[in-house]
């Protein structure tokens, strides 16, 4: 036995109501800069839908994640280490930008300094890629609340799945569809394929939290990772030819704080804490023959911090004690292994995916509502999850690699609790019989029903610091592992293009950036911004070098 | 080109300037920039053009490297010594080493049209890949017109000249009356090639010596421990020293 840690995420799809503020949050802290304009580290995508980038599903075309050979052995789908090397110089397999979608800006500046005339001065879109004027045709949630489904509805690839195995199509349209939203993050995986992509081994897991991150330094731009990510879930800047990708705002983690997406997360739905797990024997749990045994497997991984065996063992590999008491505390185990009410996304892709979600219960609760049913009875809930094919469907193949006895056992859960609780709501009588139909007490139910409905930001984020000890200079550490007083300036760009030099810590360079703002009377330039505009410092005034590309003359 | 001074500066001083820029230059682009150090692919804009560009570049380009470590560091005495003949050596040569300089040339004239013509590849070529692109395609040019007016002519053993010359600079005793020898063709593409070398760790072509051989031998996943020192920023203060 080999204990690792891993600070791992559970999503209740139940309360996201897809407002995008954590994409809108985590993009302002991490991926306003150019070059990693169209990346969204965390994205929320409706579903059914194409999700971002379009079709990312579709591993026959992208070959994402892992597959078993012919002698069963675990290898990289889009081709081993000889392949991978043999097709550096350009790789087959990577989505271009108009995959993700083309970002744009608005030529602001028209609405103030066009001619008086006629007509009214409109801003129009122009690209941040060629800097040219453009029509906006796609973007990173272009189908929202199933918009454009009619046109786009039969390019969602786990639609195409269910329909090959349910006869009935699924439904786009306004009354009869069922929708739901799912906000994705990297799952910072266990058997990570972006890691094993990595051709100069810039990509690593942390031993500590079981953070993947990419060391900036090492990254060659060789472009593998964003092939082998089979969530599609590490960008590629096209600036600084660099892969880059969610880091689980580590600096923030390492301090005890949660990620800018969980902090902000209107639905309150997410969850952090530690899994204890062993390490010896992820890859055989990621081999099993069939696809729908990956989620008993995995969770045959996690070990039992309660066990004193358990406990005893990850001292012995390090694990210091308070991430030991953290793990026992931890909401996600709970909710992973517990109560099993979360599930992996896509276990087929053989990752071992970290950021898990309890499925949605609404699309069958809606369904019964419309048809006039009780939607909170038992029985009525019980007896639609059975004929309810479509959705449930839909969720195995999301989440069980279609299975759909385990989803069927998470939303029977979800169903008495919804029945369960209303009783007590309404001061009936505790009804134990609806909780042991689906295998719980009636205390582990209100339990449950606690963590899930009402739990509090210390039971919702439970998260050791990277140091006990050192809380005092871990307060710096997040700005990014590296104090205001940053010895480097940012200034000037080095000899070889914007990017070359020393790189400048995010947060120093926002710092910089909003002091400048806050203290000068002139319009915010960018000339300390190494040609790059950051519109946390952009006040909107005048028109900063490099905010857009330049132009070509012809234009 | 003739007079002692220049042949003394041209071929015994100016080689060992390039190596020294190239291994000075390399060394301090690899402390100074290792954040600069990629490929800086433009995949991501454009890619119907570079699948075929890019592979037939920088395949032909590794046989031209290949051909040249052939050609010019092995001494015809051990090719005589194998019995392979001046005859078919040449005819080798020439046929592998036109296939693939055709090919390189190929390559990079599809790389150089693609940045031209696709606006987001242009936008993001700098000087500094213009520069590289005047050397890098001026080398292959003026190499593969060497080697097919040579073979016309069939009247320049470059065996005899160019090779020990090279030789000769790692001696350090520089033989710079074998240049002499050598057609202005053949001159040219050294020269070239010098400033390619000059150049190089000054350039995108850095990417190169990062080739990422080390792949084929690593475990897939890689872990690393939190580097202690990106703690904090600032030293501890005495007494709250981490242990361990
Ligand atoms: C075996 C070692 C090498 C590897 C693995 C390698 C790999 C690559 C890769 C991945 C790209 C980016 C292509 C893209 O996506 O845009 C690239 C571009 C390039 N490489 Fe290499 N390369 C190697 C050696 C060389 C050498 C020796 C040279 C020239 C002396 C060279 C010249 C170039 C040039 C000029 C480009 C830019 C192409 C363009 O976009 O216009 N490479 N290389
Ligand atoms: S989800 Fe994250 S850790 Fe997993 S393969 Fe993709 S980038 Fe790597
Ligand atoms: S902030 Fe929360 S509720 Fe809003 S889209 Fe994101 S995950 Fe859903």
């Amino acid at each position: 036995m080999r204990v690792m840690a891993q600070i791992a995420m559970v999503m209740n799809l139940d309360k996201c109501i897809g407002c995008h503020t954590c994409s809108v949050t985590c993009k302002q802290a991490w991926t306003n800069r150019g070059g990693v304009e169209y990346a969204w580290f965390n994205n929320v995508e409706t579903r059914p839908g194409q999700g971002y980038p379009r079709r990312y599903e579709d591993q026959e075309r992208w070959g994402g994640g892992w597959t078993l050979n012919r002698r069963g052995k675990l290898t990289l789908r889009a081709g081993g280490r000889w392949r991978k090397l043999s097709q550096i110089f350009s790789n087959p397999k990577l989505p271009g930008i108009s995959d993700y979608y083309e970002p744009w800006t608005y030529d602001y500046r028209n609405l103030t300094d066009a001619p008086l005339g006629d007509d009214i001065p409109v801003a129009r879109p122009r690209s941040l890629i060629s800097g040219k004027p453009m029509e906006i045709t796609w973007s990173a949630n272009w189908d929202d609340n199933l918009g454009g489904m009619p046109q786009h509805g039969e390019e969602d690839p786990i639609a195409a799945k269910v329909r090959a195995q349910v006869a009935d199509k699924v439904v786009y349209e306004f009354e009869q569809a069922f929708m739901f939203y799912l906000p994705r993050i990297c799952e910072h995986c266990l058997n990570p394929a972006c890691v094993a992509s990595c051709p100069s081994g810039a990509m690593y897991k942390r031993a500590e939290d079981g953070i993947v991150l990419v060391d900036q330094d090492q990254c060659r731009g060789w472009r593998m990772c964003v092939t082998g990510c089979p969530y599609k879930k590490v960008y590629f800047n096209h600036k600084t030819g660099k892969a880059e990708k969610c880091t689980m705002c580590y600096p923030r983690l390492e301090v005890g704080l949660p990620t800018v997406c969980s902090e902000t997360c209107v639905g309150r739905l997410r969850y952090l804490g530690v899994m204890l797990y062993d390490a010896d024997k992820v890859t055989a749990a990621a081999s099993v023959p069939d696809d729908r045994d990956l989620y008993a497997a995995q969770m045959g991984v996690f070990l039992d911090p309660h066990d004193p065996e358990v406990a005893a063992e990850a001292e012995r590999s390090g694990i210091p004690f308070d991430w030991i008491e953290a793990a026992k505390k931890s909401p996600v185990y709970d909710l992973i292994a517990k109560y099993q009410v979360a599930l992996p996304l896509h276990p087929e892709y053989r990752t071992m995916p970290m950021v898990w979600y309890i499925p949605p219960l609404s699309p069958v609760v809606d369904a019964l509502a419309d048809t006039g049913h009780d939607g909170e009875d038992a029985d009525n809930l019980f007896g639609a999850i059975e004929t309810l094919r479509i959705p449930v469907e839909y969720l195995a193949e999301l989440f069980t690699a279609g299975d759909t006895v385990p989803v069927d056992s998470v939303l029977r859960r979800l169903a008495a609790m919804r029945s369960y609780m209303r009783r007590i709501n309404l001061g009936e009588e505790k009804d134990e019989s609806i909780a042991r139909t689906v295998g719980l007490s009636g205390d582990q139910m209100e339990a449950m029903y606690r963590l899930l409905a009402i739990a509090k930001y210390q039971d919702r984020y439970v998260i050791p610091t990277a140091a006990v000890a050192d809380a005092q200079r871990l307060e710096e550490a997040a700005t990014a592992g590296c104090s205001v007083d940053f010895d480097e300036m940012p200034g000037g760009s080095g000899p070889f293009g914007e990017t070359s030099g020393r790189s400048t810590p995010v947060a120093v360079e926002n710092f910089h950036a909003l002091r400048e703002r806050g203290a000068s009377d002139r319009p915010a330039d960018t000339a300390g911004l190494r040609g790059r505009v950051n519109l946390l410092n952009w006040d909107g005034n005048g028109r900063p070098d490099g905010l857009f590309p330049a132009q070509a003359e012809d234009d | 080109m003739n007079s002692p001074t220049t042949r003394i500066l041209l071929w015994g001083a100016l080689p060992y300037a390039v190596l020294a820029a190239l291994i000075i230059g390399t060394i301090w682009r690899y402390r100074y920039d290792k954040f600069g150090w990629t490929t800086r692919s433009s995949q991501l804009y454009e890619s119907r053009l570079l699948r075929i560009a890019s592979p037939l570049f920088h395949f032909g380009l590794l046989f031209v490297i290949l051909g040249h470590i052939g050609g010019l560091l092995i001494p015809q005495s051990w090719t005589d010594a194998a019995g392979v003949s001046d005859h078919t050596y040449h005819l080798v040569a020439l046929v592998s080493g036109t296939a693939a300089g055709v090919a390189t040339l190929a390559g990079i004239a599809l790389l150089i049209y693609r940045r031209r013509t696709t606006g987001p590849v242009f936008l993001a070529t700098t000087r500094n890949d213009k520069l590289m692109y005047v050397f890098l395609g001026g080398a292959i040019g003026a190499g593969l017109t060497a080697t097919l007016t040579n073979a016309a002519t069939l009247d320049h053993n470059y065996r005899q000249t160019v090779s020990p010359w090279l030789r000769s600079l790692f001696y350090l005793h520089p033989d710079v009356d074998l240049m002499q020898k050598t057609p202005g063709v053949f001159q040219a593409h050294i020269l070239i090639a010098f400033g390619l070398f000059a150049l190089f760790p000054f350039s995108r072509l850095v990417h190169a010596f990062s080739a990422p051989a080390g792949y084929l031998f690593r475990p897939y996943i890689v872990y690393r421990s939190r580097d202690p020192k990106t703690l904090g920023a600032r030293a501890p203060r005495r007494g709250w020293e981490r242990v361990g």
